[in-house]
């Protein structure tokens, strides 16, 4: 299955996860709809909770033991929520590889960083353990680790925050994904290291062309690496589009909020720092109509009689909001 | 990590690098035990008493079960009747004896650990990490296993398969796996939801490969440290065994037999209670200073 060029690697159809708890069901994404395009970088922004990793875990058939899933998810057009926990295992860490938030604690302690990486090649690969092992050591260079057959051998607990986050992209990239999913790549990671890993993410989406998603709750790693932007509130997409549209029309107010939270030099000068006021919704007992009614500056009668579907917005892509890009911004 | 720490492992690496490519977890740990001095120590002391029990006999004047019917007494080490640590209180070599007992013990220590070792870290993981209803029907069997006495248990095997040398073992190791399963599936459970058995499953590792590659090594430390504690329980559950009839039978003997015939004779001659003791003491000492080795050595952290 050969994708053409920006044809969709990955589409969401309609995808809704539910998680069954003591105190009830928990809706923790609805309805979500979106597709990234070969050699694209979709960014997904959100606060926590808003259902931005559960999109990709249910995707992946990694959800908690009390959490199901309904709607499509196509890779390469194979539904992969219908398909069975062998052809997933065949398919994660090949087809679709995930690098996670903390490089601390994602590698497995007792285990040299070489023999974990081998072991993603020799299982998907069918690789012998010389070919993994030169395979692996060529990885370790590609995304700059210097010295990489001296890594090779050391543990994760003698690897910097950094050079694991490099280890695990190595071990993601390893054997040349469709797609890659960065759950918040940077989030454990101090600045300047964190540069550099968006340096290199970039730089590798660039060359290999897999297709990238961004899950971040940090909108200047997505101003830098993504293309297009999914913003989502309680388990919805509010609105997505190019990066730029986002970022410089927003057409839904939880996006400008987003935006104008965002800590930069200016407000040195007024000396306080903006957040949206109240508290993400419980999503087991959501606002009547628009869920982000509850924050919004601009709510009126019909954002809680009725809750806006997602619809063309002024820039080229979508929101789910009443109001048009003038009255969302000043 | 500090940076600081980093740099000073780096001289040592560098210098190991090109020796240790491609050495396995079990390789690496070997190395680090061998610098772990108390355990090299034990590890010799037990080879020694091993080789002891299994060659030493052969090379004794005296047999294990031949009464020497001149001194049918309880006789004091004498080097001119072959009898370098005396006899037992119908005139048998004590040394031929505690070397054979030390056999036996060894040989029920280690192998019915084993079986308990197989049984309960398999059971353990795997209940503990697919959880849901295979972990409730493992652990419910476990419960049943429990409530049945030992004793009993025993009989019944006897009763069905003979009385039989081979299912010591596997009473014994049937009966010590149990807490074996549930420490293991207690540190399972504690490890499923780390982040590296999640990436782990992202990059597409099968259950069975999960559960061998970073569960179990994972809990191999506080395993280890179980095993050398199972392994003196399961030399005192063989002598009671055996008291009972129910293990080896005279003349045949083991450590715990040896060390129950000489507790009633302490008052006369405490030297047959103290030779078997002194074996098995040292032995189990050993073994726990050796799992403390090994535990340390399975822990790279701590090199």
């Amino acid at each position: 299955m050969i994708s053409v060029p920006s044809s969709p690697v990955l589409e969401i159809k309609n995808l809704s996860v539910q998680f069954a708890t003591p105190e009830g069901e928990v809706q923790a994404v609805s309805d979500v709809s979106l597709s990234v395009n070969k050699g694209e970088c979709l960014g997904i922004v959100g606060e926590s909770g808003s259902g931005k990793s559960q999109t990709f875990m249910a995707a992946l058939g990694l959800l908690a033991e009390n959490g199901t899933a309904q709607g499509e998810v196509l890779l390469n057009g194979v539904d992969l929520l219908k398909a069975g926990e062998r052809k997933l295992t065949a398919i994660r860490g090949n087809k679709i590889a995930l690098i996670f938030q903390d490089p601390m604690t994602s590698l497995t302690p007792h285990m040299r960083v070489g023999r974990q990486l081998t072991e993603v090649l020799m299982r998907h690969r069918g690789l012998n353990a010389t070919e993994a092992r030169d395979g692996a050591i060529a990885m370790l260079k590609r995304v700059q680790i210097p010295e990489p057959e001296r890594r090779f051998i050391m543990y994760p607990h003698e690897l910097s925050g950094g050079l694991r986050q490099r280890v695990m992209i190595a071990m993601a990239l390893l054997c040349g994904p469709d797609m890659v999913i960065a759950d918040e790549p940077t989030t454990a990671l101090d600045v300047t290291v964190q540069a550099q890993i968006l340096d290199l993410i970039r730089e590798v989406q660039d060359t290999l062309d897999t297709a990238v998603v961004l899950i971040t709750h940090d909108l200047g790693v997505v101003a830098g690496l993504a293309d297009r932007v999914a913003v989502m509130y309680a388990g919805r997409i509010v609105e997505q589009g190019g990066v730029r549209d986002i970022f410089y029309r927003p057409n839904h107010p939880y996006t400008r909020g987003l935006l104008e939270c965002t800590p930069s030099l200016d407000q040195v000068q007024t000396g306080k720092l903006l957040t949206i006021p109240g508290q993400p919704p419980d999503l087991q007992n959501l606002p009547p109509g628009c869920a982000f009614h509850p924050r919004c500056v601009h709510s009126s009668e019909r954002c809680l009689a009725e809750r806006p579907v997602l619809s063309a917005a002024s820039h080229n892509g979508q929101k789910a909001c009443f109001l048009s890009e003038g009255q969302v911004s000043p | 990590m500090t940076s600081i720490n980093l740099a000073s492992r780096h001289g040592e690496a560098l210098e190991t690098a090109a020796s240790v490519e491609g050495r396995s977890l079990w390789q690496d740990a070997w190395r680090r035990l061998l610098r772990n001095r108390a355990a090299v120590v034990s590890l010799i002391i037990l080879a020694v008493i091993g080789l002891l029990s299994v060659l030493g006999p052969y090379a004794l004047p005296w047999s294990y079960d031949e009464i020497d019917w001149d001194h049918i007494e309880a006789l004091p080490p004498s080097l001119e009747l072959g009898h370098y640590l005396g006899t037992d209180y119908v005139g048998r070599d004590l040394l031929a004896r505690t070397l054979v007992g030390g056999r036996v013990s060894l040989t029920v220590g280690i192998l019915a650990t084993a079986v308990a070792l197989i049984i309960g870290v398999t059971v353990g993981a795997v209940a503990g990490f697919v959880g849901g209803r295979v972990d409730q029907i493992l652990m419910r069997f476990v419960d049943l296993m429990y409530s049945v006495p030992l004793t009993f248990f025993v009989i019944i095997l006897m009763v069905l398969f003979g009385r039989n040398f081979i299912l010591m073992f596997l009473a014994i190791g049937c009966v010590e796996w149990l807490t074996m399963s549930r420490i293991v599936r207690g540190q399972t459970l504690s490890l499923r939801n780390k982040e590296f058995i999640e990436a782990a499953r992202a990059s597409g590792g099968t259950t069975a490969g999960i559960i061998w590659r970073h569960i179990v090594p994972n809990v191999l430390g506080v395993v280890i440290i179980y095993v050398t504690l199972t392994i003196p329980q399961v030399i005192l559950l063989e002598s009671f065994l055996s008291f009972l009839g129910l293990g080896v039978q005279e003349p045949l003997t083991s450590w715990g037999m040896l060390i129950n015939e000489g507790a009633a004779e302490m008052e006369i001659t405490p030297r047959t209670l103290f030779v078997p003791a002194v074996f098995m003491t040292v032995t189990l000492f050993c073994f726990n200073f050796l799992g403390d080795g090994i535990r340390d050595a399975l822990d790279p952290k701590d090199r």
